[in-house]
């Protein structure tokens, strides 16, 4: 089998290793109604991007250390100096300074409620997540935004305390490392690789 | 606290005054295999031609600027798909532009057309909006359009939008809904209804006579949401000709319709609805601050604005054009909607955001029977029809060219030439479809006013148009 594609970071520049696509062929699209006529054609494709955390990388590496970072704006002539951002933001969407990263893990799993979930049973291609997805909106104190992830174990309900839990054997270095239980839940009952 | 500054919330005004003088559409349909994307375009253009007896070779020769509304280059495969449609029509060598806002791609299209008048650039612009969902199967388009949502934080989560649209709506229901059976029910009138509009338009892909029963008996998508709930993936295309006046007038010299007075106006908010900070409501028109006082009292969960049950980017829309087109109040000026239901509750939040109910009693405009043709409890006129298209989840939605099917089917009815363009038997012949035989006239007598919302995703950009009838303007401007 190919190898699939890797990337390093060396002086600056991508250093690219093995097969970023794979090679399949057209296959002819027929009009069973009329004929067999042809209408068209299958175009088969199969590729790798290879994309940048740039300044959120920090909040990627973090779940795998069982770690929830977040970033506040300490700007002293911000107007909304203080708002804390959970999806993580680099700059402050106000005054547009650099926020500073603050780690937000105790506060998670002291106060965080669920705001908002949905339970899909559906997903799209290359969902990685089983089904139904438990879509949930964490609010918790100190925090001005709702964070979006999903709930692990148990039954959504607004206003559900949970606790944050992280993927940090084989992680996937995506937000799918970051995942909720309920509040109380034992640490055997987590899903392998994940810890709180 | 958000809060925003004077500058920002000054209402927009065109340099002179911008009218729509005609438009068209192509069938639309979950797949249609028998045609390339430019042969809809091309259908769409030679209705809007022949809507004012004009040969599309006449028509050409009045444009001057191109404005193409087509989201997603992935479902299409074909980058700068814009240049082989305007080649196509045999535009060049006019300047043309690609325009991309999610859902709103239709009604942002017009907004750039309308906006290249008012500034004197060109006298008159072709907006024309297309999708083409047909390319993947379901399961891969529900992964290309979960590539709107943020890559790194949103959409690795089951790629799926309907999941990341879905947490606002679970919290309108259960703050504003207090998840009550009657407000399920209510939704699913809303299905009903467009899915039974669309029987009587020829042009709709889910046209269906269907019950409430139905309706809560469909597959759950993602609870309290059903199948019979969601919008559909389309295939199809639409456009519309904006003009100044005395270009306008010159169009339509042998047409049987007027051209229409036309603004349309545009808001945004966060991508992630997890972005979302706290702010005051702002008010419309309509509306007073005292009548919010209490919202957090009668609804609990509802003192924090936008939160997660209404959309700032529709309110705002709503306050630049209502400010631009003289309405103080929609529910009254207006005589008829087209809103953007992707689901059935985006209907009832954007009846809020709007202004067409407070926030919280959405769901009282269609209890009341005041958003049907014909109120089913009175059998007189509904005050303010909406979706008489079939709407998003009836008619179609061929994102691209979405916003535009909207405000040409409320121009259709403004001209008063609904039941003539959609009850045309030759119509429902070429489109391979069978005319009801309890096809009814869903002409809205005496319109004059009308307004589209074009809405994206999960609010992250939304217009609202508003077309009048130059004869029944609010104001002069």
């Amino acid at each position: 089998m190919a190898m699939f594609g890797q990337v390093f970071v060396k002086k600056g520049k991508y250093r690219i290793k093995g097969d970023f696509h794979h090679l399949a062929a057209h296959t002819p699209i027929r009009d069973a109604d009329n004929a067999f006529s042809l209408c068209g054609v299958t175009n088969p494709r199969e590729l790798t991007y290879i994309h940048s955390y740039g300044g959120e990388a920090v909040f990627f590496e973090s779940l795998s250390r069982g770690t929830l970072l977040a970033s506040r704006c300490e700007h002293h002539a911000c107007e909304c100096r203080g708002t804390t951002y959970l999806p993580f933001r680099i700059y402050c969407p106000d005054c547009l300074k650099r926020n500073r990263v603050i780690d937000v893990t105790d506060e998670a799993k002291r106060s965080a409620r669920i705001y908002t979930f949905m339970v899909c049973e559906r997903s799209g291609a290359f969902s990685l997540l089983e089904k139904p997805i438990k879509f949930i909106n964490i609010a918790f104190d100190g925090i001005d935004t709702v964070l979006m992830s999903y709930l692990s174990l148990g039954e959504p309900r607004i206003g559900m305390e949970v606790v944050p839990i992280f993927k940090r054997r084989d992680p996937s270095y995506t937000i799918l490392d970051l995942s909720w239980v309920p509040k109380g839940t034992p640490a055997e009952e987590l899903k392998p690789g994940f810890e709180f | 606290m958000i809060t925003f500054s004077e500058r920002q919330l000054k209402i927009p005004r065109l340099m002179r005054p911008v009218y729509l003088v005609t438009g068209g559409q192509s069938k639309f349909d979950r797949a249609i295999p028998e045609k390339r994307t430019e042969e809809l375009c091309i259908d769409a253009f030679t209705m809007a031609a022949e809507l004012i007896n004009l040969s599309p070779a006449e028509l050409k020769r009045y444009i001057h600027s191109c404005y193409y509304g087509h989201f997603a280059d992935h479902f299409g495969d074909q980058l700068l798909g814009e240049a082989v449609i305007h080649d196509r029509l045999g535009l060049d060598p006019l300047g043309n532009v690609g325009i991309k806002t999610g859902g709103a791609t239709g009604g942002s299209t017009l907004w750039e057309a309308v906006k290249t008048v008012a500034s004197g650039y060109s006298d008159c612009a072709l907006a024309m909006g297309w999708e083409r969902m047909d390319e993947v199967p379901t399961d891969e388009g529900n992964f290309l359009i979960s590539c709107a949502a943020d890559k790194d934080w949103e959409s690795a989560l089951g790629q799926i939008y309907t999941g990341y649209y879905a947490v606002m709506a679970q919290r309108y229901w259960q703050i504003f809904g207090k998840a009550e059976e009657s407000f399920r029910r209510t939704l699913a009138e809303i299905s009903v209804k467009h899915h039974g509009y669309a029987r009587m338009n020829p042009f709709a892909q889910a046209p269906l006579k269907i019950s409430v029963q139905d309706v809560l008996n469909s597959p759950v998508v993602a609870y309290p949401l059903r199948a019979l709930d969601c919008c559909l993936m389309s295939v199809g295309a639409a456009c519309a000709i904006i003009c100044d006046e005395k270009t306008a007038l010159e169009l339509s010299k042998s047409s049987p319709h007027k051209p229409l007075r036309i603004w349309v106006a545009a808001g945004s908010h966060t991508l992630r609805p997890a972005d979302r900070r706290r702010m005051e409501i702002p008010l419309l028109p309509n509306e007073t601050k005292d009548q919010y006082r209490d919202l957090g009292r009668r609804f609990k969960g509802a003192d924090r604005y936008p939160g997660f049950t209404g959309f700032l980017a529709a309110r705002m829309a709503a306050l630049y054009a209502y400010g631009m087109a003289g309405i103080s109040d929609p529910k009254k000026e207006l005589n008829l909607l087209e809103l953007h239901d992707a689901f059935t509750i985006s209907d009832v939040q954007t009846y809020e955001d709007i202004g067409i109910r407070p926030y919280g009693e959405g769901r009282d405009y269609v209890e009341s029977g005041d958003c049907y043709h014909t109120n089913p409890h009175t059998g007189r006129p509904g005050k303010l029809p909406s979706n008489i298209s079939g709407g998003l989840i009836g008619c179609m939605h061929a994102v691209g060219a979405t916003g535009i099917m909207q405000v040409f089917e409320i121009a259709t009815q403004i001209w008063h030439r609904w039941a003539e363009i959609h009850g045309d038997d030759r119509r429902w012949k070429e489109f391979n479809r069978e005319k009801p035989s309890d096809w009814t006239d869903l002409q809205v007598k005496g319109a004059k006013r009308g307004m589209a919302i074009s809405h994206a995703g999960v609010g992250s950009h939304v217009t609202a148009t508003i077309l009048m009838d130059p004869d029944h303007l609010l104001i002069a401007n």
